[in-house]
């Protein structure tokens, strides 16, 4: 990337911008880890930084499903509170280390979003999100009830991990904030190098053709059905990726992990940043988790000015802030 | 030499209206027939049940000696059986050429979400090709939806054509364009005859006699006639429910 690119990307040189759109596109993956790995350094706190890094990606899963293949599942908690859920309950029912707990929260994950994908697949639009909702209500219950292994209502406790170790001796210190966020990053990073390999694939352009027209798509010779279960199990296992993390994070797995308020955060903070591009949902978190920071200062009533906010973005800005900017910068290349 | 597809007593009801009942025929290799009727003959349903979109209530259809009944619908596409759609039915977000190489992508790889797109050239080819057939090259970077009228029915054919598609289901591929657009749509059927086989619905009389080797004549759900485009004209009842006021279609 030459500096004319990224003097372009600021906007100082129009005629240069589709280029810059190009290459933007071209680089997602090496300039998103950029972004975040200023992210504390930029922020006004760390807490902020890593919630946008954790709830980011869990967008970024969400993201898979709802921006480029089309389905708008009201159910994503499931995978990211069961992500966390078994995560922690690894550690602290199984003696298990970090790194056996976080594939368990995984596998487990995708497995759930293989069932819950294989219920709900077939329905279309609004059946969907009742069918995907009342399925991950199904699970939150499960886990309200078997409160010896989840600690119920309270949530589950007593797993920290505060020394992470890695091969060949050496090993992060968890009670390190910095430590802990470029940790969690590490992971983020491979998670996101892996979607963009995912979008950019065979299997990108199928999920893609679902999205825009499913009739032609099936009458072209792709099997829907396998098609959008296949990224609804890619989605639901980046959610619990996302889900781990924040248990790893935490320390602790509130109940509203599994709730249905998780599930429309997650909503939302793709519509705020942009469905279906790549960098948005990071965008979204951080502008949702902002308006929930300021908000919450000056009133306890701070979902009603989320809600408002959400709103009006769906009403005047429908393409979120950063699918926005894609689509100005595509603009400039079409004419 | 047995015929390319066979359809046999073949029946489409929904519910309890009777959309399609009885057809037979046999479809032999590149030979062009046509399908006409007045609307709501069951023209459109019977492309619907020989393209997969909908199960035949009665009936069989063999391809190529195969039972095509009770086969998902994306299948057709992978046995050779291409369409494109009365309505245009198109990817309308994505470019011209990203509509035409998904189409070839289809049968050739669904579920790699690893390797790059880029690794399967051979694609980009065959999309080119298609384009060039029917003239669309000039327009591959074009959204589908910013393409004119006329130029998205032809994409529409391109999409159905990039498979190779032995047998090729056009239904009323001239709908809504000008005398121009159609000839040039009318001259494009004519080379894609050649080596096809091709199932064409349409109402403009002239282009039809003009293309076919058979017509086939829908009326109620019913075939009321199937034969050369001479004894078909020559048919009194044909003259009577369609060829007589058919002036209104042209
Ligand atoms: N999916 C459907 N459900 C109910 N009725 C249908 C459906 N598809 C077609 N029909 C009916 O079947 C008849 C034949 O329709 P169609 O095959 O589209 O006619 P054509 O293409 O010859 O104009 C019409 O009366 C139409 O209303
Ligand atoms: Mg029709």
């Amino acid at each position: 990337m030459t500096t004319t690119d990224l003097a372009a990307g600021q906007g100082v040189a129009p005629r240069a911008l589709p280029k810059a759109g190009a290459a933007l596109d071209r680089w997602r993956v090496p300039l998103t880890i950029a972004v975040l790995a200023v992210l504390p350094f930029v922020l006004p706190s760390q807490a902020l930084a890593v919630n946008v890094l954790i709830y980011g990606l869990f967008t970024v899963g969400f993201n898979l499903l709802f921006g480029y293949t089309g389905l708008l599942s009201f159910g994503h908690a499931a995978f990211f509170g069961t992500g966390a859920y078994l995560t922690g309950m690894a550690i602290a029912h199984l003696g298990f280390g970090w790194f056996p707990a976080m594939l368990t929260g995984i596998v487990g994950a995708s497995l759930l979003s293989a069932v819950i994908g294989a219920l709900s697949i077939r329905t279309r639009g609004i059946y969907f999100c009742m069918v995907t909702l009342a399925l991950a209500q199904l699970v939150y219950y499960v886990a309200l009830q078997a409160s010896g292994w989840t600690g119920g209502e309270n949530g589950l406790r007593g797993f920290t991990v505060a020394k992470a170790d890695l091969i060949g001796g050496f090993s992060v210190n968890l009670l390190n904030p910095l430590a802990k966020y470029y940790f969690i990053m590490f992971f983020a990073a491979l998670a996101l190098w892996f979607v963009s390999r995912v979008l950019n694939s065979p299997f990108g352009a199928a999920i893609e053709a679902v999205r825009e027209n499913e009739t032609r798509a099936r009458a072209c010779g792709f099997d829907v059905e396998r098609t959008k279960l296949l990224s609804f199990i890619l989605s639901g296992a980046l959610c619990g990726l996302a889900g781990t993390l924040s248990a790893l994070h935490l320390s602790i797995v509130p109940l509203d992990a599994l709730s249905v308020h998780t599930s429309s955060i997650v909503v939302m903070m793709t519509m705020l940043g942009g469905a279906g591009s790549f960098f948005g949902p990071f965008v979204g978190a951080l502008v949702f988790l902002l308006i929930e920071d300021v908000a919450s200062l000056w009133t306890t009533h701070w979902q009603l000015i989320v809600g408002i906010v959400f709103i009006l973005f769906v009403l005047f800005l429908p393409k979120g802030i950063w699918g926005s900017l894609i689509q100005l910068t595509r603009r400039r290349r079409a004419s | 030499m047995t015929a390319l597809m066979e359809v046999t007593d073949v029946g489409r009801s929904f519910g309890g209206f009777v959309a399609l009942a009885g057809i037979s025929a046999k479809f032999e290799r590149n030979k062009v027939t046509a399908v006409i009727g007045p609307n709501g003959a069951g023209k459109s349903t019977f492309f619907n049940v020989l393209s997969g979109v909908l199960q035949p209530s009665t009936g069989s259809i063999r391809f190529k000696g195969q039972e095509l009944k009770g086969l998902k619908q994306h299948r057709f596409a992978h046995l050779g059986i291409a369409r494109s759609y009365q309505i245009t039915n198109l990817f309308p977000e994505l470019s011209v050429e990203e509509n035409v190489r998904v189409a070839a992508q289809a049968l050739k790889t669904r579920y790699d979400v690893f390797s790059h797109r880029d690794r399967y050239p051979e694609l980009s080819q065959k999309a080119e090709a298609a384009l060039g057939e029917v003239g669309l090259t000039h327009r591959r970077a074009r959204r589908a939806r910013d393409l004119a009228h006329g130029e998205q029915r032809a994409l529409e054919i391109a999409i159905a054509l990039v498979a190779n598609p032995e047998l090729l289901l056009l239904d009323e591929p001239t709908a809504g364009m000008g005398p121009e657009e159609t000839k040039d749509m009318v001259a494009l059927i004519e080379r894609l005859a050649a080596d096809r086989t091709i199932l064409l619905v349409e109402h403009k009389m002239k282009m039809i006699l003009g293309l076919s080797d058979r017509i086939l004549v829908l009326h109620h759900g019913r075939l009321i006639a199937d034969g050369t485009p001479t004894a078909v004209q020559a048919d009194p009842e044909v003259r009577r429910v369609y060829l007589g006021q058919n002036d209104g279609y042209a």
